[in-house]
C-alpha cells in the first residue's frame, strides 16, 4: 500500500515547526487557521447581531430613539476613520514583512512607506490608533455613565420618554450597544496584545531571519475587527 | 501587490464612510419603508468587501480562502433567515402579514 | 499484510510515544497528539462517571411513583448535572477529542496535527471548563436542565448558572479550537498520494464535524453568554416582563445545539465506517456517498433547528418549514446506514468486540432516527413533546449509537494506543450485557412517553411504575456494562498480550507503524499508492 520516502527525521530547521516538512506548508497552514478562526469570529458576532436585529424590528420607534439621544454620531464616525486608517498601516505593515526577504536594492524606486525598515513604526502606529479608538469609545462609556445609560443599579430610569416609547425597549437597545461594542473593544484590547507581541519581534528582527508570517496572520485578525466596527457603526449610530 | 493599491482602498473606504453618514440624514424612508437600514447596509457591506478583498489579500488567493470567508457568511445567513422565517410570520393565519410588529 | 518491506530497525526501536519519558511534566506539557488524546481519555471518563452517578441517582427515584428519594429540588439539579456533564464534557468531546485527536494524524500520515500547542491549550480550557462546571454543580448545583431555557435560567434560577455556563463556554472554545485543528490539518498535512477520494471516511466524518464545531459553537457560546450577562447585570434580553423574547433564546441556543447532536453521533459514524469495513473485510459500499453524506450533514443539520420548538410559541409556518427539512436531514444518515449493511452483504464477516458495538450502534441509531422522523411530525411531537418519548428518542442515539461507538472504537485502536490486546471474551461479553440493558432501560421509555409521562418529574402516575421499575433494572445492567470494559481494559494494561502493529488486519496508514506508534508516528512519512480500503490487497488475519 505504501512505500518508504525520504527520511522525516531531519526537521530541527529552524524556519519551520517540526510537524510541517517546510516553511511553505507552514505558512499556509497558519494562514488557513486564521481564517477558520474568523469563521467562528463571524458566527458569533452574528447570533448577537441576529438577536439585535430581530429586537430592532420590533421596536423600531424606541431603537430610533435611543440611538439619538444616546449615542453620539460623530464619535462613532470619528471612530470608523480611525480604525479605517489603522487598517491601512495594517496592510502597510504586512506589505513591510512580506517583503523582508527581498534583497534591500529591489525596491529602491522611491521611497515609499512600507518598506522592511517601516514595518515597526508602521506597527506602533497601527497601535497608536487602537489605543485612540478605545480612548473614544471609554469616553463615550463615560458619558454614557453620567447620563445613568449604563446597565446597573441605576439603569436609565427615564423621566421624560415620548409617548409610545417603552422605557424598557430603551433599555435592551443600550444592553446591546454595550455588548456589541464591549465585546468588540475586548477584541481590541486582544489586538493590541498581539500587535505588541509583534512590535517586540519585529524589533528584534526575528522574522526577517525566519520568515515569519505572524505579520499577516495577526493582520488578518486586525482587519476582521475592523470589518465588524464596520458593520456596527451603521446598525446602533445611524438608525434613522 | 503594489502599496498604490492600498491608498487608493483606503480612499474608496473613508468616502464610503461620509457616504453612509450622509445617507442617513437623508428621509429615505419616505420613499420606501426599511430604505435607509438597506442602503446603510449595502454601503457597510461595500467597505466590507473592498477590506475582504484587497487588505485581507482575499482577491489574490486560492479557492480555499474564499471557500472559508463565504462559508461563515452562508452560516450567518442560515441563521438569520431561518429565524426570521419565524419572526417576520407570527401572526394569526388569517391575516395579512404585518412587517412590523406593533407593541404597547 | 502489506507492501511494507519488514524493518527490523524500526519495530524494534524501543522508543514509544509512551515510553519515551515518564515524568509528569512530560504529560503535562506534551504536544504530542497521540498523549493529548490520553490525557483526554482520563478527562471524559472521569466526567462519564460524574454523569453516570447522577443519572443512577435518578433511576433510582424513578423506581417508585413517590418522589420520596430526591426531592423535587435535588431531581432538578440531578438531571441538569447528569445532562450537563454528559452533553458539554463527555459526547462532544469524546469521539473527536480522544480517537480523533490521536488518529487524524496517523491516518494522514502526519508528524502531529498543525498545531500542537493549539491543542494543548484546548485540553487544558476543556479540563478547566469541566473543573468549573462540576464546582457549581456540586456547590449548589442548577435547575434549568441542560437547555437553559429563558427566563427561567436567567431571571428566576437561583442555582449556580452563572459559573456554569462559564464552564460551558470555556469547553465550547475548547472544541473550537479543536475543530480548527482538525481542519487544517486534514488539508495541509496529507502524506503524499493521499488525495481526498482516498482518505479514510473517518477522516471524512471528523472534517464534517469539525465544519459544524467552528462554525456553531460560537453561537451558543455567545448566547449563554447573554444569559449570563442578563443575570449578571438586571437587563432584560430574553425577559419578556422588560421587552425580551424568551423564544429567540431558543432559536440561537437549538442553532448550535441540533447540530451539537450531530457533532456528537459523526463521529460515531466516523467510527463505524472504519470498523464496519475492517471486519467484513470490505471496501466501504458507495464510499463516495458516505463521504459527501457526512458534509451533507454538516450542512443540512443547521437548517432544522426549529424542530425543537414546535410547542414554544413558534410561528406555525416556521414550524411547518422546519419540520419538512428536518425530514430531509434523515436522508444522508439513511445513506450511511444502507451503505454500512451493503458492505456487510457478503464480507467476511468477524465479529469481534468492536464489530459487536458496531452491529450495536447500527441498529439502535436506526431506531433513535426513525423515531426522530416521528418527531419532526408536528402533529405527532405535539402530543409527546416533553415526555419520555423524546427522552428514549435522544438516548437511542448518543447512548446506544454513539457511547456504543465509542467503546467500539476505543477497542479497535486499544492495541495501536497502548500496545496491548483486551481480552476478546470479555470484550464479547460486555458489548452484549451493554445492549441488553440499554434496550431495556431505554425501550420501556419509548413506550412511557407514548403513554403521557412527562420528562423532569420526580413522582409520576402509579400505572407508570411497572415500566419504569424495568428502566431502573435495565439500567443497573447498563452500569455494569460500562463499568466491564472500564475494569478489563485497565486489567490489559498490566496483563495483555502485547499486540502487533496491525493485530486485526485493517487497511489504513495507523496500522502501518508500530503499536503503541513513537513520538513521530511514522519512520517516514508514507507514500499512499491505494484507495481507501483496499482489502483485497491484505489477507484475513486468523487467530
Ligand atoms: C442523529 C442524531 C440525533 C440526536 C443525537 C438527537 C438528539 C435529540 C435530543 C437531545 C433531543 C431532545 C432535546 C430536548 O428537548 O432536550 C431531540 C429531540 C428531537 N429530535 Fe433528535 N436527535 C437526532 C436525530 C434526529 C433526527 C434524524 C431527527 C428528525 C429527522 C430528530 C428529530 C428530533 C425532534 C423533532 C426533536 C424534538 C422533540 C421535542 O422536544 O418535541 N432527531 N433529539
Ligand atoms: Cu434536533
Amino acid at each position: 500500500m505504501t512505500s518508504a520516502s525520504a527520511p522525516a527525521t531531519e526537521h530541527e530547521h529552524a524556519d519551520h515547526a517540526h510537524q510541517f516538512d517546510d516553511a511553505i506548508q507552514q505558512h499556509e497552514a497558519a494562514t488557513l487557521g486564521m481564517w477558520t478562526f474568523l469563521a467562528t469570529e463571524v458566527l458569533f458576532f452574528g447570533a448577537l447581531l441576529t438577536a439585535y436585529t430581530i429586537y430592532r424590528h420590533y421596536y423600531f420607534d424606541a431603537f430610533r430613539y435611543a440611538s439619538h439621544e444616546y449615542l453620539r454620531w460623530y464619535l462613532g464616525a470619528i471612530n470608523t476613520g480611525v480604525l479605517l486608517c489603522s487598517s491601512l498601516t495594517v496592510a502597510l505593515a504586512v506589505h513591510a514583512a512580506q517583503h523582508h526577504d527581498h534583497a534591500p536594492g529591489q525596491s529602491a524606486a522611491p521611497p515609499r512607506i512600507g518598506q522592511p525598515k517601516h514595518l515597526v513604526p508602521l506597527l506602533l502606529v497601527t497601535m497608536l490608533l487602537g489605543l485612540v479608538f478605545l480612548c473614544i469609545k471609554g469616553t463615550e462609556y463615560y458619558i454614557d455613565y453620567r447620563e445613568n445609560v449604563v446597565p446597573g443599579p441605576s439603569f436609565f430610569h427615564p423621566e421624560h420618554v415620548p409617548p409610545g416609547i417603552d422605557a424598557s425597549h430603551i433599555r435592551l437597545f443600550m444592553t446591546f450597544y454595550f455588548i456589541l461594542t464591549g465585546i468588540h473593544a475586548t477584541h481590541m484590547i486582544v489586538g493590541l496584545g498581539l500587535f505588541s507581541w509583534l512590535t517586540w519581534n519585529a524589533h528584534r528582527g526575528t522574522f526577517a531571519r525566519t520568515r515569519s508570517n505572524a505579520v499577516e496572520i495577526c493582520g488578518l485578525y486586525w482587519h476582521f475587527v475592523d470589518l465588524v466596527w464596520i458593520f456596527l457603526f451603521p446598525l446602533l449610530y445611524l438608525i434613522r | 501587490m503594489q502599496t498604490r493599491t492600498y491608498y487608493i482602498i483606503f480612499a474608496w473606504l473613508m468616502g464610503l464612510l461620509i457616504a453612509t453618514v450622509a445617507a442617513s440624514f437623508l428621509n429615505l424612508d419616505r420613499f420606501f419603508p426599511g430604505l435607509n437600514a438597506a442602503v446603510a447596509l449595502c454601503i457597510a457591506a461595500a467597505k466590507a468587501m473592498l477590506v475582504v478583498l484587497f487588505f485581507m489579500h482575499v482577491r489574490h488567493a486560492g479557492k480555499l480562502t474564499w471557500i472559508f470567508a463565504s462559508a461563515a457568511f452562508v452560516w450567518l445567513g442560515i441563521m438569520l433567515v431561518l429565524t426570521l422565517n419565524d419572526y417576520l410570520t407570527r401572526h394569526p393565519v388569517d391575516q395579512p402579514i404585518q412587517l412590523s410588529v406593533q407593541t404597547k | 499484510m502489506t507492501s511494507i518491506p519488514y524493518n527490523p530497525a524500526f519495530d524494534e526501536r524501543s522508543h514509544t510515544y509512551l515510553n519515551i519519558d515518564y515524568g509528569v511534566r512530560s504529560w503535562l506539557l506534551t504536544t504530542d497528539h497521540k498523549r493529548i488524546a490520553i490525557l483526554y481519555m482520563l478527562g471524559i471518563t472521569f466526567f462519564f462517571f460524574i454523569g453516570g452517578a447522577a443519572a443512577v441517582l435518578i433511576r433510582i427515584e424513578l423506581m417508585t411513583p413517590a418522589g420520596d428519594l430526591l426531592s423535587d429540588d435535588t431531581y432538578n439539579k440531578m438531571f441538569t448535572l447528569h445532562g450537563v456533564m454528559m452533553v458539554f464534557f463527555f459526547l462532544i468531546p469524546s469521539i473527536p477529542a480522544v480517537l480523533g485527536n490521536f488518529l487524524i494524524p496517523l491516518m494522514l500520515g502526519a508528524r502531529d496535527l498543525a498545531f500542537p500547542r493549539l491543542n494543548l491549550m484546548s485540553w487544558y480550557l476543556y479540563m478547566i471548563g469541566g473543573a468549573i462546571a462540576l464546582t457549581a454543580l456540586i456547590l449548589g448545583g442548577v435547575d434549568t436542565g441542560w437547555t437553559f431555557y429563558t427566563p427561567y435560567s436567567s431571571v428566576y434560577s437561583n442555582g449556580y448558572v452563572v459559573m456554569t455556563i462559564v464552564g460551558i463556554f470555556l469547553a465550547g472554545f475548547s472544541s473550537i479550537l479543536t475543530g480548527l485543528n482538525f481542519i487544517v490539518t486534514t488539508h495541509k498535512m496529507r502524506a503524499p498520494g493521499l488525495y481526498w477520494t482516498r482518505l479514510p471516511l473517518f477522516i471524512w466524518s471528523m472534517y464534517a464535524t469539525s465544519v459544524m464545531q467552528v462554525l456553531g459553537t460560537p453561537v451558543v457560546a455567545i448566547t449563554l453568554t447573554l444569559v449570563a450577562i442578563e443575570r449578571l447585570f438586571h437587563v432584560g434580553i430574553f425577559n419578556p416582563a422588560w421587552g425580551g423574547d424568551p423564544i429567540l433564546f431558543q432559536h440561537l441556543f437549538w442553532f448550535y445545539s441540533h447540530p451539537a447532536v450531530y457533532i456528537m453521533v459523526l463521529p460515531s459514524m466516523a467510527v463505524v465506517s472504519e470498523i464496519v469495513a475492517c471486519f467484513s473485510h470490505q471496501r466501504v459500499y458507495g464510499y463516495i456517498f458516505v463521504a459527501f453524506s457526512s458534509l451533507a450533514i454538516a450542512l443540512i443539520s443547521f437548517l432544522v433547528w426549529g424542530h425543537h420548538m414546535f410547542v414554544s410559541g413558534q410561528s406555525t409556518y416556521a414550524s411547518m418549514i422546519f419540520s419538512i427539512l428536518s425530514f430531509m436531514v434523515a436522508i444522508p444518515s439513511a445513506v450511511k446506514v444502507f451503505n454500512w449493511t451493503a458492505t456487510l452483504y457478503r464480507g467476511s464477516v468477524d465479529l469481534k468486540t468492536p464489530m459487536l458495538y458496531v452491529l450495536g450502534f447500527i441498529g439502535l441509531f436506526t431506531l433513535g432516527g426513525l423515531t426522530g422522523l416521528f418527531l419532526a411530525s408536528i402533529a405527532v411531537d405535539v402530543h409527546v413533546t416533553d415526555t419520555y418519548f423524546i427522552v428514549a428518542h435522544f438516548h437511542y442515539i448518543m447512548v446506544g449509537g454513539a457511547v456504543s461507538a465509542y467503546l467500539g472504537g476505543i477497542h479497535f485502536w486499544w492495541p495501536k494506543m497502548t500496545g496491548k490486546m483486551y481480552p476478546e471474551w470479555w470484550g464479547r461479553f460486555a458489548a452484549f450485557v451493554l445492549f441488553i440493558g440499554f434496550n431495556l432501560t431505554f425501550f420501556p421509555q419509548f413506550i412511557l412517553g407514548y403513554l403521557g409521562m412527562p420528562r423532569r418529574y420526580h413522582a409520576y402516575a402509579e400505572e407508570f411504575q411497572v415500566l419504569n421499575v424495568m428502566s431502573t433494572a435495565g439500567a443497573s445492567i447498563l452500569a455494569v456494562g460500562y463499568l466491564l470494559p472500564f475494569c478489563y481494559l485497565i486489567w490489559s494494561l498490566k496483563y495483555g498480550k502485547t499486540a502487533p502493529a496491525n493485530p486485526f488486519g485493517a487497511a489504513g496508514l495507523e496500522w502501518q507503524t508500530t503499536s503503541p506508534p513513537p513520538t513521530l508516528n511514522f519512520e517516514s512519512t508514507p507514500i499512499v499508492e491505494d484507495e481507501a480500503y483496499a482489502y483485497d490487497k491484505i489477507e484475513v488475519p486468523y487467530d
